[in-house]
């Protein structure tokens, strides 16, 4: 481990929760908030196989993820489904096998989350990913905007939306993936969800909604690590993390509707 | 395809399933013309606007001239209300996406008639004959020369309506636009259109629409049984010396 690699782990825990900020106001107004909770669980029988067989979880979970996104584009294609049903099916699926799987002493680690060091390329490839979902979500704004609307005028209007929408699953798998080790496979979602709700209720339109949506999951990170690390003393992040973004959102009740 | 023409189809077939809704249709659509297309419900006109914008499956050749640049007007959006989205929003979405300047959406905004207010206003509370208004702004921005323009639905009151048909004959004068348009109202067809195209399963036909808008015509295609639809197509037999048999 490099000194300061817990430095690393902070920022890249910031950056992933502004990732996570930008992506639930979208999946909120696409009305695929709770995928982010379940595609979470699709991590895990990847996260399982890793524990068992002693490789990077990051990796494990990763494989998982990604495999289970393509899975779920697929099906949908092929059935017709609304993203939520398909997502359902390949969720069940996916928590059963990663129980299974799992070794009894890494299941807590793998369902909650662990703060811990990382490594210089972990740090390296974590960056990576969040600033590609980040520049994502900024250039295809305009593009996810018009398909919220009216999925057939972004068509008329040159939209490709097969490929947005793909786009927008790999987005939405990659924050899952990023948190997945801080937050753990059943919490990852969270934040997905938590701070675009808060968001949502703050924003009068859709630059005010995701600023509200980032600061809203910035704070809770920032705050749960601070919380988890120097006052309760446990390694176990993501419940902290989630337990403030719920708070902040019942924060956000105290908003009087316009 | 000549070269005045802006839209050249044959053979169009479209189905669903087994249904089959259109079924080798062809017809051209010359520069400035104003097209109107009628049928009864389920005779496959929206599903055509569809087809023309590659928005469903087809069958056959649907070849647009280079020079189209296409806006579309759909017959309804289901948007959802909870969007914090303005109709200012949405416009500047469609601008920065095709990378137009600002102006181009204050200057849609004035030719349709969009006050700062309803600009400003969330897509989900303007009422029907704004929100076709918004539409209307919607395909015009990126400066279209044909609009596909599918008839507003019965939650528009008479004078709105009146006042859409309107909009759209004035852009047409105004800017030359080639104007395609699904319509239930026979008498801005009668008025404004100067093709009209009836579609029917067995066969379609495509005329002028003093030639197409007999009594016969539209007793055939709005409200025949099918006994009497068979009697009536011997009688047509004469009546497509007027109009085109397709």
């Amino acid at each position: 481990m490099t000194p300061g690699s817990e430095t690393y782990s902070a920022v890249l825990a910031l950056l992933f929760a502004i990732a996570a900020g930008m992506v639930g106001s979208f999946a909120l107004m696409r009305r695929m908030l709770l995928a982010g909770d379940v595609i979470s669980h699709i991590a895990l029988p990847g996260l399982g196989l890793a524990f068992l067989l002693n490789f990077s979880p990051l990796l494990g979970g990763g494989t998982a993820l990604f495999l289970g996104t393509l899975l779920i584009w697929q099906l949908q294609k092929k059935t017709g489904f609304t993203t939520d049903a398909i997502i359902g099916v390949v969720f069940a699926a996916s928590v059963a096998i990663g129980a299974v799987l799992t070794p009894k002493e890494d299941l807590v680690e793998a369902l909650f989350g662990k703060f811990q060091q990382l490594s210089s390329p972990a740090f390296a490839a974590g960056v990576a990913c969040v600033i590609a979902i980040i520049v994502f979500v900024l250039q295809f704004k305009d593009q996810l905007t018009l398909s919220l609307f009216s999925t057939e005028l972004a068509a008329a209007t040159g939209v490709k939306l097969n490929r947005l929408n793909l786009y927008f699953l790999l987005a939405f798998s990659l924050t899952v993936l990023v948190g997945l080790r801080f937050m753990g496979g059943l919490l990852a979602g969270a934040l997905i969800i938590l701070p675009a709700t808060t968001g949502r209720r703050l924003g009068r339109d859709i630059a005010q909604f995701l600023l509200f949506s980032c600061t809203a999951s910035a704070l809770a990170v920032g705050l749960g690590l601070v919380l988890s690390n120097y006052v309760l003393h446990t390694s176990t992040s993501g419940p902290t993390v989630v337990i403030i973004s719920a708070v902040l959102f019942v924060l956000s009740l105290l908003k009087t509707p316009k | 395809m000549t070269p005045a023409n802006i839209l050249s189809v044959r053979n169009l077939s479209i189905a669903f399933g087994n249904r089959i809704v259109i079924r080798g249709l062809s017809f051209d659509v010359h520069a400035g013309d104003d097209l109107a297309v009628i049928g009864p419900n389920g005779s496959g006109k929206t599903v055509l606007l569809k087809a023309l914008l590659g928005l469903v499956p087809f069958q056959g050749d649907i070849v647009w001239s280079p020079a189209a640049r296409v806006g579309y007007v759909p017959q309804r959006v289901a948007a959802d209300r909870q969007l914090p989205l303005s109709v200012y929003d949405l416009l500047a979405a469609k601008a920065r996406f095709l990378k137009l300047s600002a102006k181009e959406i204050e200057s849609v905004a004035e030719i349709v008639g969009l006050s700062r207010d309803l600009l400003h206003a969330n897509v989900g509370v303007v009422s029907g004959g704004q929100f076709q208004k918004a539409l209307i702004a919607f395909a015009l921005l990126g400066n279209p020369n044909v609009l596909l323009f599918d008839e507003p639905t019965a939650s528009l009151d008479e004078l709105a309506e009146e006042r859409i048909y309107e909009l759209v004959a004035q852009l047409r004068r105004q800017k030359g636009l080639t104007v395609i348009m699904v319509s239930h109202d026979l008498s801005v067809v009668h008025r404004s259109a100067n093709l009209v195209l009836c579609l029917c399963k067995d066969r379609p036909c495509l005329g002028p629409p003093q030639e197409m808008l007999t009594p016969d015509m539209l007793a055939e295609l709005y409200s025949a049984p099918p006994q009497y639809y068979q009697h009536q197509h011997d009688h047509r037999g004469t009546l497509t010396g007027t109009g085109t048999k397709l």
